[in-house]
């Protein structure tokens, strides 16, 4: 399969922020068209196309918008959901960072067709400053020429856009999470339901978007749903980033056809693993993702294939490890990512990710007891499904995975106290601890 | 946090200081009316207003929870409690440098502990702490979403992508 250019387009063309550049491509004809059809019918069309929601959990975008009810009593919001922070995800901030226009385009149809209100939110995480410029910036030209506040192109639509800054947490992600950040609270989740449709910010129906799915959409209003559903497969359609990273020659953010097979995207694409080294293990949809074998890989990376094969796409993030990784090492890093970002509202994600971090350091450093690997088994049993969002479920996925996959290469540090000869320390275990 | 450190200035014993009251300059005065326009209720403008606090001080200390409070009638505790939830608002001082490594999975293995570790060793200074010179804050950080460009560290508000230790050390060069 070759790479394509679609979303990826304007990117490395000079100046590709700027909106002049933006419109010589073709850019903010898609509002122009949006404006002149029904709401219903803009959701329609998108429902047509069979997206699905390019943050991690694949829902259908369309279908998400017209879940907002019709004269709900208070206003509706519309999000922008770019506090990318999944490790291995980088996807998101190539298009804010490059092409802004596109998800300031796409989120004017979004609005429009869910019937928001005239303000909305573009939630970037804190990290990403300069996109956070990037973006202010587009959105003064986008207003100084009348593609954002009242009446857009004569239509009588208000529309307008805000970047909410986050301030470093991950399950900001979350999109209860994200609502409760953009309210000025702390990122801790809601119980669903009420779902966001129903019930979401500032008390009002909200959508949330991940900035993929947004930027897809003036795609698809210029070429129509058949276009979009050419590039791969039914239900799983549409042209995709993939995020590589890890133990390969040349990562990077690439654009695909959904369904490119995950073995020629690492061998043939990414140029094969660094310094030839074996293949170990794959995640690949972002740290949540069960790792997949060197024999497992050669499948198409879209939704439900990799569902099939015991993982998840989530978000792209594909991250290649080779045999100098140990794995317990990796795993463990993982965990102490997840117990970190622990919102610590819920007491079996909160006490359970740092057990799992605990216990992981423990075999990493020679002191694992046999049990451990059970151990890791039985306390993911105990914070997967019994959390109140979906953080446990993504901090148990490599832990399990891994523990089933790797069980002698955890045996090993039980018995011999060690890794396996032929990995690499990638961190100091004798390193002092942080003073904070 | 909440620990009895000498260093911590939000430790139980030590109270905002009433003979310091901290207010905003005119240029960020006027950005916290912007910022005023464009959510709406005051509750929703925290975030923001703390950032907006932290770049004119540096940090978050006690007075400006109790500043920012009482600018958009929220409890401190509302306020603190916010504050310490998220990690980049700075509960206290920060070097003129604060270099933030990444050593998620992707920078890893790419030998991000080295940079961590070499730049620890080479500031002597212990990690999440500031030299005694107050110009570098050395830091290791969760995922920056940089992982094509691993290993990565947040100079401030800049990444600084393919990281190695040699490019450490050059960049250190340049951050008088």
């Amino acid at each position: 399969m070759e790479p394509i250019k679609i979303l990826t387009a304007n990117i490395d063309k000079p100046n590709s922020t700027s909106i002049d550049v933006y419109i010589d491509g073709g850019g903010y004809k898609a509002i122009e068209t949006a404006l002149k059809m029904k709401p219903e019918e803009v959701t329609q069309l998108v429902k047509d196309s069979e997206m699905r929601g390019r943050g991690g959990a694949g829902f259908p975008t369309g279908m998400k918008w017209s879940f907002v009810p019709k004269n709900a009593p208070k206003p509706t919001w519309l999000l922008c959901n770019a506090d990318e922070s999944e490790p291995g995800t980088f996807k998101d901030r190539v298009i804010m960072e490059k092409d802004p226009h596109l998800l300031i385009e796409g989120m004017i149809i979004a609005g429009y067709a869910i019937g928001s209100n005239p303000m909305s939110y573009i939630y970037i995480r804190g990290e990403f400053y300069y996109g956070a410029t990037v973006l202010d910036k587009a959105l003064d030209e986008a207003r100084a020429k009348g593609f954002l506040g009242k009446n857009i192109l004569g239509s009588g639509f208000d529309f307008d856009i805000t970047v909410a800054r986050g301030a470093g947490a991950y399950i900001c992600g979350e999109e209860t999470g994200l609502i409760e950040s953009v309210e000025g609270h702390r990122g801790q989740p809601r119980v669903k339901p009420p779902f966001p449709a129903v019930i979401g910010v500032f008390g009002g129906p909200t959508v949330v978007n991940n900035v993929e799915t947004l930027a897809c959409v003036p795609l698809i209003v210029n070429k129509g749903a058949d276009w979009f559903k050419s590039f791969g497969s039914p239900k799983n359609t549409g042209p995709k980033l993939y995020c590589v990273s890890g133990c390969v020659r040349k990562p990077g953010v690439y654009e695909f056809p959904m369904g490119i097979n995950l073995k020629e995207l690492i061998y043939d694409h990414c140029g094969g693993i660094l310094g030839d080294r074996k293949l170990k293990a794959v995640i690949p949809g972002g740290a949540s993702a069960p790792m997949l074998l060197p024999d497992e890989i050669d499948l198409p990376l879209n939704f439900d294939a990799v569902m099939k094969a015991g993982s998840m796409l989530g978000s792209a993030g594909i991250i290649v490890l080779d045999d100098s990784v140990c794995i317990v090492d990796a795993v463990w890093r993982l965990s102490k990512f997840f117990a970190h970002e622990s919102c610590g509202q819920c007491t079996p994600c909160r006490e359970g990710t740092n057990w799992l971090e605990s216990v992981l350091d423990r075999i990493e450093r020679g002191e694992g007891r046999k049990q451990d690997a059970d151990l890791l088994l039985s306390m993911s049993d105990n914070i997967g499904g019994k959390s109140l969002c979906a953080l446990g479920d993504a901090a148990i996925g490599p832990v399990i995975s891994s523990v089933k996959k790797f069980r002698d290469e955890y045996l090993h540090h039980i018995e011999h106290k060690s890794c396996l000869p032929e990995t690499v320390r990638y961190r100091r275990l004798d390193a002092p601890v942080a003073a904070h | 946090m909440a620990d009895l450190h000498p260093d911590n200035p939000y430790a139980p014993d030590r109270f905002p200081d009433a003979s310091k009251p901290v207010a905003f300059p005119p240029e960020a005065k006027k950005k916290f009316d912007y910022i005023l326009t464009r959510y709406p209720t005051k509750e929703a403008c925290l975030l923001p207003t703390l950032h907006l606090a932290q770049e004119v001080w540096g940090w978050i200390s006690p007075e400006t929870v109790l500043y920012v409070g009482g600018l958009l009638d929220l409890s401190p505790a509302t306020v603190f409690g916010v504050v310490s939830f998220y990690n980049m608002y700075n509960q206290k001082p920060v070097g003129k440098y604060h270099l933030q490594v990444c050593t998620n999975l992707s920078c890893m293995v790419r030998r991000a502990y080295d940079i961590y570790d070499h730049l620890c060793e080479r500031l002597d200074v212990n990690p999440g702490a500031t030299t005694k010179d107050g110009r570098y804050t050395v830091v290791e950080v969760e995922c920056l979403g940089s992982c094509g460009t691993a290993p990565v560290v947040q100079v401030n508000n800049d990444y600084h992508e393919n990281m190695d230790v040699s490019k450490m050390d050059a960049l250190l060069a340049e951050l008088k």
